[in-house]
């Protein structure tokens, strides 16, 4: 019934080969519509799945291809799992992408890389919805690499530029120590489990002491921290802003970077097995969220602010999921897929407008001269800042709830959070489409243009799907709603603790202030301001200095350590080794050279000796 | 009653030491030559002995077969020993040691 | 005491044959002229021939005599006669150091080990060798049969192998001394070719004064 689920998957694949083999024949313009084209088919062929599988009252179908590795015990066939989890990250996953394929065929246009552009986005699709249709851990590592070698491609799209170079560099290194996890958490399950497939897994978790549950829901987390830019590792996403600006909305804010959230909600039935691991996992999530504000507030390129919001974000979705509300997480991860990558998308067609300037102090009074852009800008800004009735308010209104059910001061570090939130998207709405025009300079006098169509039809579905997100998942519409549909693929939720409408809706009230706050506060410290040192603190400029302690910690005594194996390691005691072997060859070959007179007569001798020697051996033998 | 094979015998090594004394001794290649002649001989001489004292006619064989082959050792050897006095104008094996380490 | 135990003439015999055979090896190894070693080679190998017969190998010492004392060391005198290298040598002056100190050591080491070993061994028992199945030996010259018959049934692989390795032994020594073709070698070639034409002339007049 379900054979057309692989085509999800193949049709990426698909429209990746054509290009690379094709690619030189066909025009630009063939190019980014078969790149869009084959995505856009496999949006289709996901939403008939969708539909497919809604009529399927298991909910959960196995489609085998093929049997990838058999050896002893281990059985890893390639087959995917078509289950509400799955298919809820193919439909946004898919969706996002048709239309940030789309916005780049304009983005992009005139770029001399074009085809290669469209080529890592199609490869890049094809790994993640691999990674997220997979039904074994295997296969969705070998997603999980593929999506983390196209951000790489990606980030360092334009590698002739230095900071993109190393920006590529640093995603792929801080992403290896976050697969290392991955890699342990496939180890230790297979040992225990003896089996790599997600339902393998889940109807043996009785194998799994509470030891190792925590050990496995530790590595886990190192793998989501890697992938989705949580603490400790999550300063890569900020400089893998240097990739094109619909690289930064699909894949660092709508798809990869929610891998890792996608990674523990999947394992949700191991999670249920650790509490200590939750609660790492929250605390985790909650201080991510909280540090990332903290930083967004004082950045001034408008991607960074962007970039540090998506880590903020991704911080509630680990939050969510530290305290058991898996659907929370993924109605938060759908709605800030819509709102993100419609945010990222208007500040690319903002940058785009002004040939390519990033920086907010050179922007401002854009509203005027961006018509189409501006507004669905303006619905982003609403939406993530948690204004009713956007769908920002009830996917985070969603999280803070199930948090305050469990965690009372993580709930009050979300709250501070959702007013930084406010504040520092209000900050940017201001900087960029408020006060003074000052981006002449930049513009050479000319007046900013609107983006084309292709870019700006993008924009309007995102903020339509902003807009009307929430709908998704309303607190009333129990029978209806995402976290219903979901709920079968979850494993032992924490008991969502009962409610009452009027704790709710005092919590709705209590998040509808913190935004009030946020707004209030930025628009009366930024109306007539550009930039301020009292407000922009250097300690969050700068990231809270976490590289340069991540420099001063790791990176210079790594440094000492390569330098030392350079000066002493290698000089001496390698190419000592080697070169005093060499030269101890050469000298015992220059010694055995005289040997070799060229006199037959010395040779017979030496047989004769040689004779003798035997003789005596035997005489003595026989003695 | 016969010689005993045991004085063939020494005879025999006092032979063989006497040509392989030669071999390593004299620098003519002719003499070394002649040398290995003897110390073939000395083989040939143990070889009948055996050949006796077994009652095995393959010893005989053997030194049969011995001296067909050193015949064309001989000839083959002298060949070239003429061939290098040509380039030489000399038969010591002393001289011809270009191939050295 | 000798006489008491063995034959006296075969003692004879045998004393004549050591006699020959080791003043004969020494004469090679030391005399300076090659043609004088060529001649004491002959000794020695005529030495050899007695003892052979003294064992009942009579086929074989005429072999020895024949082709050895015979074709070989004239092979060797013709080599020495045509390279003109019949001029006294220094055989005392030796230039490799010690060379014949050690040659002296190590060969008399080995023939002594040899001997000792020798008659530490039951030197040789007499048995027929089990593995050959040797054919008992029969005695003087009535093996010359069983030989022959030896070398063309038994080894007949191995004759016939050697009748190969003589030929190209004879094919290989006439290359390497054949002398290089040079211009000097064409020319002559060149004169006889010249002579064959002026004899093909003559024969040619002859014929037509005998037509006339």
């Amino acid at each position: 019934m379900l054979h057309i689920a692989p085509l999800i998957m193949i049709l990426p694949l698909a429209g990746f080969l054509f290009v690379l083999i094709n690619g030189r024949s066909l025009g630009n313009k063939l190019v980014g519509l078969i790149g869009t084209g084959v995505v856009g088919l496999s949006f289709v062929a996901t939403v008939i799945t969708f539909l497919l599988l809604l009529h399927d009252h298991s909910r959960q179908v196995t489609v085998n291809l093929f049997t990838w590795i058999s050896v002893d015990t281990l059985h890893v066939p390639a087959a995917i799992l078509i289950d509400p989890l799955s298919i809820t990250m193919s439909l946004f996953v898919t969706g996002i992408s048709t239309l940030i394929h789309w916005y780049s065929t304009a983005y992009m246009e005139g770029e001399k890389d074009f085809r290669k552009f469209f080529l890592y986005l199609n490869l890049f699709v094809f790994s993640m919805l691999t990674l997220v249709l997979a039904n074994n851990l295997v296969l969705t590592f070998v997603g999980w690499e593929g999506v983390g070698v196209c951000s790489y491609w990606l980030v360092s799209f334009y590698f002739d530029r230095d900071a993109a170079a190393s920006a590529g560099k640093k995603a792929f290194i801080y992403n290896r120590i976050g697969d290392i996890g991955l890699l342990l958490a496939m180890f230790l399950l297979f040992e225990h489990t003896h089996t790599l497939t997600y339902l393998g897994i889940f109807s043996s978790t009785s194998l799994l002491s509470p030891t190792i549950a925590t050990l496995v829901v530790l590595s886990l987390l190192l793998a989501a921290t890697g992938k989705s830019a949580q603490i400790p590792l999550f300063n890569w996403l900020p400089d893998a802003m240097e990739g094109p600006t619909p690289v930064s909305a699909l894949i660092h804010a709508a798809t990869m970077v929610t891998a890792g959230v996608y990674l523990l909600v999947r394992m949700s039935p191991v999670l249920a097995l650790s509490s200590s691991g939750r609660m790492t996992i929250a605390i985790i999530g909650g201080v991510t969220a909280f540090v990332a504000a903290t930083i967004a507030t004082a950045q001034k390129d408008i991607k960074k602010v962007l970039a540090f919001s998506t880590v903020s974000q991704i911080g509630y979705m680990v939050l969510a999921v530290g305290v058991g509300a898996y659907g929370a997480a993924i109605f938060l991860m759908v709605s800030h897929a819509f709102f993100k990558a419609l945010l990222f998308l208007g500040s690319g067609s903002v940058i785009h407008s002004l040939g390519g300037e990033q920086d907010m102090r050179k922007m401002g009074g854009l509203a005027k001269w961006l018509p189409l852009t501006f507004p669905t800008f303006l619905i982003g800004w609403l939406t993530i800042s948690g204004v009713p009735p956007f769908a920002g308010f009830w996917s985070k209104g969603d999280v803070l709830t199930n948090v305050f059910a469990h965690n009372k001061p993580l709930w009050v570090l979300g709250i501070l959070t959702a007013i930084l939130t406010a504040y520092y998207m209000s900050r940017l709405f201001v900087l960029t489409f408020r006060g003074s025009e000052r981006f002449r300079e930049v513009t050479h006098q000319h007046d900013p243009h609107e983006s084309p169509i292709a870019m700006t039809a993008p924009l309007l579905i995102l903020a339509a799907l902003s807009v009307l997100g929430g709908a998704l998942d309303l607190p009333w519409a129990h029978g209806f709603s995402l976290t219903h549909f979901l709920a079968p693929t979850f494993g032992d939720v924490a008991p969502s603790a009962a409610q009452s409408t009027v704790l709710q809706t005092g919590l709705a009230l209590v998040d509808v202030a913190a935004a009030a706050i946020g707004l209030f506060a930025a628009f009366t410290i930024w109306r007539n301001r550009v930039e301020s040192t009292t407000f922009e603190k250097p300690f969050f400029e700068h990231v809270w200095y976490w590289d340069d302690a991540y420099d001063a910690t790791i990176g210079r005594p790594l440094e000492h350590v390569a330098q030392f194996s350079n000066d002493v390691v290698e000089d001496r005691v390698i190419d000592g080794a080697v070169e005093g072997l060499g030269a101890s060859v050469r000298r015992s070959g220059e010694g055995m050279r005289k040997l070799q007179a060229g006199m037959v007569r010395q040779y017979a001798l030496a047989m004769v000796l040689g004779v003798t020697v035997i003789v005596v051996y035997l005489v003595g033998r026989v003695r | 009653m016969t010689i005993p094979a045991s004085w063939f015998l020494v005879l025999a090594a006092l032979l063989f030491g006497i040509g392989a004394f030669g071999v390593l001794t004299r620098r003519s290649a002719l003499i070394m030559f002649m040398c290995i002649e003897l110390m073939l001989n000395a083989v040939n001489l143990t070889f009948v002995t055996f050949a006796r004292t077994m009652s095995d006619i393959g010893g005989q064989t053997s030194v049969f077969f011995i001296m067909v082959v050193a015949a064309a050792e001989v000839t083959v050897g002298l060949g070239i020993v003429v061939a290098v006095f040509r380039r030489r104008a000399s038969t010591s094996v002393d001289e011809l040691s270009e191939l050295q380490g | 005491m000798l006489a008491t135990t063995y034959a006296i003439p075969d003692v004879l015999v045998f004393a004549t044959a050591a006699l020959l055979i080791v003043v004969g090896a020494l004469g090679v190894i030391a005399m300076k002229n090659p043609v004088h070693s060529a001649l004491s080679l002959i000794m020695s190998l005529l030495g050899v021939a007695v003892a052979f017969l003294e064992q009942s190998a009579d086929f074989l010492a005429a072999v020895e005599i024949i082709v050895y004392a015979g074709a070989i060391v004239v092979l060797f005198l013709f080599v020495i006669m045509f390279l003109g290298v019949d001029k006294s040598q220094h055989p005392h002056v030796e230039p490799l150091i010690g060379q014949r100190w050690f040659a002296g050591l190590g060969v008399f080491i080995t023939v002594a080990g040899v001997v000792f070993l020798m008659a530490s061994s039951h030197w040789v028992s007499g048995v027929p060798a089990a593995s050959t199945g040797g054919t008992a030996l029969a005695p003087g010259s009535g093996n010359v049969t069983q030989l022959g018959d030896s070398v063309f049934t038994t080894y007949l692989l191995a004759f016939e192998a050697t009748a190969g390795l003589l030929i190209i032994a004879v094919v290989g020594a006439v290359l390497l001394a054949r002398r290089e073709r040079t211009a000097e070698a064409d020319e002559i070639v060149e004169v006889s070719d010249a002579v064959d034409i002026a004899i093909d002339d003559w024969v040619a007049d002859e014929t037509e004064e005998v037509d006339s």
